[in-house]
């Protein structure tokens, strides 16, 4: 195990805090390191891909778990997977879709640990049909500072399961997990595209169209004022076993973006340009195409470090769901965000289904995610007026994702807060676990 | 914590009876700040605007008694504000003196008297306030100083010695941290117009401390380590110190 102090950030590179970051290379030493952590606490961290201070914790101590990533158990008939929380998910594929097996679900990025996969409750584009990652978690060991180590299944601890998908890490550290996976014949997507001239058009194709497709996505051009809400709509399924028979799961071509890039790159006029461009781009209307897996899940993998686009003062994702009935509100927020002339790359569209945890994002409904500058200081009155809009409408923003969201606006949104308060009290009492997004916020 | 955009949630002024301090704290309480401690040596003067602040929306407002010049006392009071009332996200370095010009010139008493306060005694309250920001591993030291430290000046150069040894101070602490998630801004600004400076009179490019503050605020959500009020001043100083010794002399600044 190797222990060094760091300056972390999360994806957005905003709010720098350090912390003692230790690199745990065997289970057995997570349970030491909880026990000797500071009056600052100690939370995991994954990849770190979550945008803002999730898997931060100033002055304390970060694990660090992607040493803890061996693969222990892969039953290739039930495409049941035990592997340590480090195991990240682009892996994960790897190891099993030769066996036609693959993550129940995948979000944005194949660079998403199992635990963080938990912790986060994260989502794919086949919310709608799946549910979200803990829907699939048969069982994980959770070493909890009061409780000690714990195997947690939904059915025989359902409060401490439910507490931690979704729970950000602060009822436990994630040791391992057991996931079912989900059977695939191809290592490849059959994709439907089309483009759809406003909001209103993508919505009713998605309202209609969606329970045909296992993947769903629209990407939207947030400046086009004209035609709000104007899309690619991108819809998958995995390919049938004559079409293509299971392969390796490909990396795509890798660019990395260099360092010391300056801010203001990603100004309106750079950013109109590129979506228009994508716009353009995409087919009409295409059907039928076969894509590799990879290469349809995660086309931003392809570019590391992406991130550095934002220059040295980052950026910020801000996602919300609101639920079906609130069209308004959705439109309310695109509108707000094309008239202020937000610079937002393609934002991403989705409909969700069911949530599960009790701090768990999905919730019935539509979710849109917007990238944005974190350099633009006007931007701090415009989010916090959308956060009231969402809560209002009985929605909420992801915490997997916030980095600014208005505290006094937590419980309107997880209404399950009290719950996950309460089992927190009985695996944590003492608050061994902490991050900047819990002091932040005040979790 | 600081969030993404610079918005901050707790503050500690020192000096909090400097104007230029309050209109900072009123501004970011108008934000999202909800907990300031008010450091200063007439704490009972300041409970109106404590009131005032919990108006506003400030959830916890303490005044406490903070003498910069009583250096012993630093590291406890600094140390006990932290403690009482967690982390600290600014802590706004704000005491200072103006002196009396023409006396100061004369009487060694009052010259040192002047640094004491404005140089020794910040110097160590800062040193304080960085290694409390040091173990949270994270927080911004705000530093009021001033152009008057840019270029010594023939009408107030004590006052600008001492400003001058305060921002260099400043600057070699926050690459002392640099690294620590603790950063440090260095404020200088022009002649600002407060009871401090009622009845001298008032240099080009003067300010308002709501205008300082607002630089502080905005100041606080970028990257820079330095930065003048009004902007445009940086410009003017920084040729102003390249001057000849003859030249500024009769500039009679």
């Amino acid at each position: 195990m190797s222990t060094s102090p760091e300056l972390l950030t999360g994806w957005g590179r905003t709010a720098p805090t350090r912390a003692r970051v230790h690199r745990p290379a065997a289970d057995a030493e997570l349970a030491a390191l909880l026990a000797g952590a500071n009056g600052r606490g100690a939370i995991a961290r994954g990849l770190g891909r979550s945008y803002g201070d999730a898997a931060q914790n100033a002055g304390g101590d970060v694990l660090t778990m992607t040493g803890l990533d061996r693969v222990e158990h892969f039953d290739a008939e039930r495409g049941v997977l035990t592997a340590g929380a480090g195991l990240a998910l682009g892996e994960l594929a790897r190891v099993a879709l030769p066996q036609g097996w693959f993550s129940p679900v995948m979000p944005g990025t194949s660079h998403v640990t199992l635990g963080g996969a938990i912790a986060a409750d994260v989502h794919g584009k086949n919310h709608h049909a799946d549910g979200a990652f803990s829907a699939h978690v048969e069982s994980f060991e959770l070493l909890t500072p009061a409780g000690g180590r714990l195997t947690v299944t939904r059915e025989q601890d359902p409060d401490s399961f439910r507490a931690t998908a979704g729970g950000m890490g602060l009822t436990g550290v994630i040791a391992r997990a057991t996931v079912r996976l989900t059977r695939v014949e191809s290592d490849r997507a059959v994709v439907d595209t089309e483009r759809a001239r406003d909001l209103d058009d993508v919505m009713d194709r998605m309202e209609r169209e969606d329970a045909g497709y296992r993947h769903s996505v629209a990407w939207v051009d947030c400046l086009e004022r004209r035609r709000l809400g104007r899309s690619v709509l991108i819809r998958a399924n995995h390919a049938a076993a004559g079409e293509r028979p299971a392969g390796a799961y490909e990396r795509g071509r890798s660019l990395a973006v260099p360092p010391g890039i300056p801010g203001g790159l990603l100004a309106p006029l750079t950013v109109r340009a590129f979506n228009e461009l994508y716009y353009r781009r995409a087919p009409r209307e295409q059907r039928g195409r076969l894509e590799p897996l990879d290469s349809f899940f995660h086309p931003l993998d392809g570019v590391r470090d992406w991130n550095r686009l934002y220059g040295p003062r980052g950026l910020l994702q801000y996602q919300f769901v609101v639920p079906f009935g609130a069209h308004e509100t959705l439109r309310a927020i695109l509108e707000r965000l094309a008239a202020e002339r937000r610079p937002a790359f393609l934002a991403v569209l989705k409909r969700f289904g069911a949530g599960h945890g009790m701090l768990s994002f999905p919730s019935p409904g539509w979710t849109l995610a917007v990238d944005l500058p974190a350099g633009d200081p006007s931007l701090r009155r415009t989010l916090d007026a959308f956060d009231e809009q969402v809560a209002a409408a009985g929605g909420r923003v992801y915490l997997a994702k916030d980095s600014r969201m208005r505290p006094e606006l937590l419980e309107a949104m997880y209404p399950e807060l009290p719950a996950w308060r309460a089992v927190r009290e009985r695996l944590d009492p003492e608050r061994r676990l902490r991050s900047d997004l819990a002091r932040r916020l005040g979790l | 914590m600081r969030d993404a955009l610079g918005t901050v949630e707790s503050v500690l002024v020192l000096g909090g009876g400097s104007e230029i301090a309050l209109a900072t704290v009123r501004a970011l309480v108008a934000g999202r700040t909800r907990r300031v401690v008010l450091a200063a040596r007439r704490p009972q003067e300041l409970e109106a605007v404590a009131a005032e602040l919990r108006a506003a929306g400030a959830e916890r407002v303490a005044v406490v008694a903070y003498d910069a010049d009583d250096v012993q006392s630093h590291a406890a009071v600094i140390g006990e504000a932290f403690e009482t009332h967690g982390d600290i996200d600014v802590v706004l370095v704000a005491a200072g003196v103006l002196g009396d010009a023409e006396a100061a010139e004369h009487d060694g008493a009052l010259a040192a008297a002047v640094l004491h306060t404005n140089f020794t005694g910040l110097a160590s309250s800062s040193v304080a306030a960085a290694e409390r920001m040091r173990a949270q591993g994270h927080g911004t030291l705000v530093v009021l100083s001033s152009v008057a430290g840019e270029r010594a000046r023939r009408s107030n150069f004590v006052y600008g010695a001492s400003k001058a040894g305060l921002d260099a101070f400043a600057q070699g602490l926050g690459d002392a941290l640099h690294g620590s998630g603790v950063r440090v801004l260095v404020v200088r600004p022009g002649f600002v117009h407060t009871k401090m400076t009622a009845g001298l009179k008032a240099a080009p490019l003067s300010t308002t401390p709501e205008a300082v503050a607002e630089a502080i605020v905005a100041g606080l959500a970028g990257t820079a380590h330095t930065i003048w009020v009004p902007g445009p001043l940086r410009y003017v100083f920084s040729a102003l110190r390249h001057l000849p010794r003859p030249l500024f002399r009769r500039l009679d600044l």
